[in-house]
């Protein structure tokens, strides 16, 4: 079964409730709604034999609403074909079904959204922080969370400080001039005469 | 200035006695036999492990005792980024290390956050225990570490290990020899 059958057996299933179909060069991606997701991950794992989930994440439209977006890449093992799933979370009723039972994969991925993003999933065995400690209060990944971090303490678990910038973060600047440009230095050349 | 006259040391002669300074006997036992603490936390450890292997031999120092046990070390190495979840267990190992003991921070992470100034990192070891010997790098090569560690070889043969360790006693001893 080829790339296009199984997506074909995909649409026609699912018909109503896909919200959107992107392609780009050999991608696709639905956009389904979270009510829909349990049952569409496992028709993709059974029947279309999507038995591979490569990953899970979270965005942050910060702005937008709904704010959260979780993005599953599914993979078929034995078609060697891929599939992209989005569905849209709002941020203040932000629980989304966990796939835990479908893909054990999940278990890992959906505690790291939460713990950066602060999405809950529902019927998760074990949703607690992953990357920080639990009592942490914030969500590091959002985009109203600064990079340089908030102070926080929790006496013999953890603590946190603001880092200094020092004029930073020092990203790239995207052009097709040479890494010299492109990449700001913390030196700048015109101090090294 | 004083002038110092290298000495051999002739067992015809001097017989099987050796006079020296008691710091000096206590600093060369110490810094030679440095066992390290391997607060292998990140990339640093695999070059800390490079060091330790056959090639770049950290035993030629006396330093191949790697012992996971805070309680036999000597010189905690940290060789590794540090986060803010991992900083408190690296300040409790090192509490437990038994006087005397050194630090060396190996790597950019470990000195002073490296590339990672985030929320999440530790900017330096140092905020959080006192550090002797800096190595950076990232990672630092194998021989880069041993420079460091020779580096703090030579620090420990500058203390002054008797006032260190018994000032009262030393005081005494001043007091009555003038």
């Amino acid at each position: 079964m080829s790339g296009e059958e199984l997506l074909n057996r995909f649409t026609k299933a699912f018909e109503t409730k896909i919200q959107c179909k992107t392609e780009f060069r050999d991608e696709t991606t639905y956009t389904i709604a979270a009510s829909d997701l349990r049952e569409i991950a496992k028709f993709c794992r059974e029947e279309l034999s999507f038995d591979y989930l490569i990953d899970l994440t979270s965005i942050d439209n910060f702005g937008e609403e709904p704010r959260f977006e979780i993005v599953y890449h599914l993979y078929s093992m034995p078609h060697g074909v891929h599939l992209r799933l989005k569905l849209k979370v709002p941020e203040e009723t932000g629980v989304v079904d966990t796939v835990c039972d479908i893909w054990p994969t999940a278990n890992w991925h959906e505690r790291e959204a939460y713990d950066m993003m602060g999405i809950k999933f529902n019927g998760h065995p074990d949703l607690r922080r992953i990357l920080m400690w639990d009592g942490y209060p914030y969500f590091p990944l959002r985009k109203d969370f600064p990079l340089e971090g908030l102070p926080s303490e929790m006496p013999d678990v953890a603590f946190t400080k603001v880092t200094p910038m020092e004029g930073g973060p020092f990203v790239t600047i995207p052009s097709m001039a040479g890494s010299k440009d492109r990449e700001p230095r913390a030196h700048p050349p015109q101090l090294q005469e | 200035m004083t002038e110092t006259r290298a000495t051999a040391y002739d067992s015809k002669i001097e017989g099987n006695v050796i006079f020296t300074r008691f710091d000096a006997a206590l600093n060369w036992v110490r810094k030679n036999s440095l066992w390290p603490m391997p607060m292998g936390l990140a990339c640093c450890a695999i070059e800390l492990m490079a060091a330790a292997a056959s090639r770049f031999d950290i035993a030629r120092f006396g330093a191949e005792v790697m012992r996971f046990s805070p309680r036999q070390c000597d010189v905690m190495i940290v060789a590794g980024t540090v986060t803010y979840k991992m900083a408190l267990a690296v300040k409790r190992i090192y509490e437990q290390m038994p006087e005397p003991k050194w630090v060396i921070a190996m790597g950019a992470c470990a000195s002073t956050g490296g590339m990672y100034r985030s929320y999440a990192t530790l900017q330096g070891i140092d905020q959080l225990i006192p550090v002797d010997v800096y190595v950076s790098g990232c990672p630092p090569r194998p021989e880069a570490l041993l420079a460091g560690l020779m580096k703090l070889q030579e620090k420990i043969s500058r203390e002054r290990s008797f006032r260190n360790q018994k000032p009262e006693l030393a005081e005494k001893l001043e007091e009555a020899f003038g």
